[in-house]
């Protein structure tokens, strides 16, 4: 996996800046549309920590997801973001160990299978427990912020906060990538026994790996939590772990800003779809389809 | 296992290794010491390479035991064993083709890093760096650093993948077939370079070609199906005839 020059950073930091620049121009369900966009961009943004880097395929991710949403319903009342946000990365990161720690005793096809099996596990534990206080999901009270936001400037608060958000974790993987860890999960993915045979711990690298891109997750589940002040069980389902895998597969394993690339066009295809059909997920389909046949790379390969 | 500077050497008492129903390794011991480069030949399917596999950790033995320095690592992982001055190479040149032939040495060198010091910058970090870099002065590479490993020919990739074994600064090496798909002339740089390696190294060589296995070991084992034939010097194996009646007769 590389990561974007200085160039496609700039072009990524524009692309920023006129979303950021939304509430000047934009109507506000079109912002709550680009927070949509943002806080799917940082879910597949961590998973492309496991599948792009280190070459792990995990449909456990959901589940740490939606342990970062329900940290805010948990944590109840209108608490502040600076205790929640650490808290849902705290939990989401411990639950990752935990999982991680397991289900990287095995490799490939097992891998996979096993992480379904804990996800679901996660998704039960919400669905079916009254910890998560539903099937149907539930109403939460938003946590509080430096200033009261108002009703009406909640989109574009909203907005402005999910994309800073999404910048963060950008350029903190976008850093890790070039460190000697980047390096070795790199390494990892392209041949873990070599790696093995090299002297590196393999197994503690994939688990902080899968811890860090758990923590992460979590943070995208606090972020759409807050910005929805709606929970779920749906948010820790292997569905939502697979939509992700498609973003990235869709932007590109290739790149790391592959999945950004890959939320931003897939949350747009599906909302033009809805425009035009009733069948949108035909259309959301058979675009996957054409990206998947036409561009090699995915999205973040067209430039090439 | 603590990391020791200095000669080492590695034992093998009685190994064995089945797959299903196949006794791939069959009670085989060996002696490795520095300065006696060992050579082990046997035509395919003899388990040479099960037992490299067996002596890097990469799989487990059912049965025997793997002393190094006279200490048991049987049960040691791969990667602890790696560390602990164990160096392997691959039959098939396995590098890492997106990375520059200097990251593939680096990512040798720098598994000895402690993990805190993994969060420095890659670029920065100076230790790995001169041990990737003496790696492949000594193996001739020096001069394509930068290049993608993908481009290099096929006797730069072997050279390459002593290389990433070396920057790791081992004492032991267990080289599988290194010289594996060369032609005359690559084959010429790759000789001398393990010959270099021999002196310095406890040296186990799998190799086919035997010009080469007469020119570099001193210790030849001959293995066929799984178990130890004979060991002896150069001289005494091809000179025996047990060895010429199961193996180098069948050749050619």
């Amino acid at each position: 996996m590389t990561r974007a020059g200085p160039r496609g950073n700039q072009w990524l930091g524009a692309a920023g800046l006129l979303l950021a620049s939304m509430p000047f121009w934009a109507e506000p369900y079109h912002m709550q549309l680009a927070s949509t966009a943002a806080i799917a961009a940082m879910f597949a943004l961590s998973l492309q920590l496991l599948v792009g880097a280190a070459g792990l395929i995990s449909l456990a991710h959901a589940g740490f997801f939606g342990i970062g949403a329900y940290t805010v319903y948990l944590a109840g009342g209108e608490r502040s973001i600076f205790v929640s946000l650490p808290a849902a990365m705290l939990l989401a990161g411990l639950a990752a160990a935990a999982i991680g720690y397991l289900a990287l005793r095995t490799r490939g096809f097992y891998f996979l299978m096993t992480t379904l099996a804990f996800g679901q596990m996660l998704f039960f534990l919400f669905h079916d427990t009254p910890l998560g206080g539903g099937a149907d999901g539930v109403f939460i009270a938003r946590p509080g912020m430096i200033w009261t936001v108002t009703k009406n400037a909640r989109p574009a608060v909203f907005l402005l906060m999910n994309l800073v958000v999404l910048a963060a974790m950008y350029s903190m993987l976008w850093k890790l990538m070039g460190t000697l860890f980047g390096h070795a999960l790199t390494g990892i993915r392209a041949n873990e026994d070599r790696m093995r045979a090299m002297g590196h711990d393999v197994q503690r690298l994939k688990l902080t790996a899968f811890v860090m891109a758990g923590a992460l997750a979590g943070v995208a589940g606090h972020m759409a939590a807050m910005t929805d002040a709606f929970v779920s069980p749906e948010l820790l389902g292997w569905h939502h772990s697979a939509e992700a895998l498609l973003m990235v597969l869709l932007g590109g394993l290739g790149a790391l800003h592959g999945p950004i690339l890959g939320a931003f066009a897939l949350t747009l295809i599906r909302e033009l779809g809805q425009s035009i059909t009733e069948r949108q997920r035909l259309v959301e389909g058979i675009a996957i389809l054409a990206a998947v046949l036409l561009l090699r790379r995915g999205l973040s390969g067209l430039r090439r | 296992m603590k990391r020791r500077m200095g000669p080492m050497t590695l034992e093998a008492r009685g190994l064995s290794r089945r797959f299903g129903g196949l006794l791939a390794v069959a009670d085989v011991s060996l002696d490795l010491r520095p300065g006696v480069p060992h050579a082990v030949i046997g035509p395919n399917g003899a388990g040479k390479s099960t037992l490299i596999a067996l002596l890097s950790g990469a799989i487990w033995p059912d049965d025997g035991a793997i002393l190094l320095n006279g200490a048991d690592v049987t049960a040691l992982p791969a990667w602890r064993r790696a560390r602990a001055g164990i160096g392997r190479s691959f039959q098939r040149a396995n590098l890492f083709p997106a990375l520059s032939v200097f990251e593939n040495a680096r990512l040798g060198a720098q598994s000895s890093i402690p993990g805190w010091r993994l969060a420095g910058k890659a670029a920065e970090e100076s230790g790995a760096r001169d041990q990737a870099m003496a790696a492949l002065e000594q193996t001739g590479l020096a001069a394509v650093a930068d290049q993608p490993a993908a481009t290099l020919s096929h006797g730069q990739r072997r050279l390459l993948e002593i290389a990433a074994v070396l920057a790791a600064q081992p004492r032991v090496l267990l080289f599988d077939e290194p010289l594996a798909g060369l032609g005359p002339e690559e084959t010429a740089p790759v000789v001398s370079l393990l010959r270099e390696l021999a002196a310095t190294h406890t040296l186990l060589l799998v190799e086919h070609d035997m010009d080469v296995v007469f020119a570099i070991a001193a210790q030849v084992t001959v293995m066929v199906d799984g178990r130890v034939l004979e060991t002896g010097t150069p001289g005494a194996i091809r000179g025996s005839a047990v060895v010429r009646e199961a193996y180098l007769g069948h050749r050619g």
